[in-house]
């Protein structure tokens, strides 16, 4: 049961951040070019999307879940650990914080500058953008649902998860048809890097052989030794980052 | 061959990205995991502290690589 929530709410706020990015470039694509070309993109790119999870998802139903969960439980692990290592920089100021008023800002002036590129009724430009913008967020969201689905053998919480966040940012996108600037992107993804890193490194472990004290509830436990381990590298490198600005004032 | 090299690549980005030293001690560290199973240790704790070795490791690399 800890496990299924715990599933449910990283597919979700991995989906809602991913969504995020690509709805603002969606809409930095769509006001300039126009809706026809970029909505086709869009659509060609979930098609794909979805074909994936399809595909995918029964045929790693068969692989003995021991193994699955190893290889899983690795590949989310080391992508996860990219994902707070990012965050942690982020948070700790020695990386800039995702701004998605300024990538739809620049978004905009790409598609401005683009030159025409209409063939059969088509925007390409438009098209392409959309596309890739959508298929490449968007593949974060599949391997994140076909890796928690498949570990957990809960394909259908998973993709619930990731649905529901993937129309809600839609439906809020259309409603606003502007970039989702106040959705606090870094903290959720911050969020999802402890999941991610959690996830991996309990799957990995029991794929390599260990049993859990607590089963499925150390999983708890995990999330929270990773969370307060990041809690401590971000304080740590906030005074690192103080005492070299500090000491570069005054040389 | 170009092609297939770009996308080993864009897979490699994907799942690895900026620091392959995070993939390898993370590697090691299951390897371990289950040398010590195999062994008859319940080895639960040695991934979680590998964790930690490995994302302080890649932080202190990409921090000292920064000019503030």
């Amino acid at each position: 049961m800890t496990g299924t929530i715990l599933l449910a709410l990283g597919a979700f706020l991995a989906s809602a951040v991913e969504a995020v990015e690509a709805l603002t470039i969606v809409l930095g694509v769509g006001v300039v070019r126009g809706w026809r070309s970029t909505l086709i993109g869009v659509g060609v790119a979930l098609l794909v999307l979805a074909l994936l999870i399809a595909v995918l998802g029964p045929a790693l139903g068969h692989v003995p879940i021991d193994g699955l969960r190893l290889v899983i439980g690795a590949l989310l692990l080391v992508f996860g650990l990219q994902w707070l290592r990012k965050a942690i920089l982020r948070a700790s100021g020695y990386k800039a914080l995702h701004d998605e008023d300024e990538a739809f800002r620049e978004e905009r002036e790409r598609a401005a500058a683009a030159g025409a590129d209409e063939r059969g009724g088509v925007d390409w430009y438009a098209f392409t953008v959309a596309f890739k913008g959508v298929l490449l967020e968007g593949l974060e969201v599949v391997f994140i649902v076909i890796a928690f689905g498949a570990a957990q053998g809960r394909f259908d919480v998973a993709i619930a998860g990731a649905a529901v966040a993937v129309a809600l940012v839609a439906v809020v996108g259309v409603l606003v048809r502007k970039p989702l600037e106040r959705v606090p992107e870094n903290t959720i993804k911050y969020t999802v890097g402890v999941m991610l890193t959690s996830f991996g490194c309990f799957w990995a472990a029991e794929g390599a052989g260990v049993a859990w004290p607590g089963d499925e509830l150390s999983l708890l436990g995990v999330v929270g030794f990773v969370w307060l381990l990041s809690y401590g590298l971000v304080r740590l490198l906030r005074r690192q980052r103080l005492a070299t600005v500090t000491a570069g004032a005054g040389a | 061959m170009r092609r297939l090299r770009a996308f080993g690549r864009f897979w490699w980005d994907f799942v690895v990205g900026d620091d392959w030293l995070v993939a390898a001690t993370v590697g090691v560290g299951l390897a371990l995991t289950g040398l010590l199973t195999a062994l008859g240790v319940d080895a639960w704790w040695l991934l979680p502290v590998v964790v930690a070795l490995a994302l302080a490791a890649s932080l202190r690399r990409a921090t000292r690589a920064t000019t503030l």
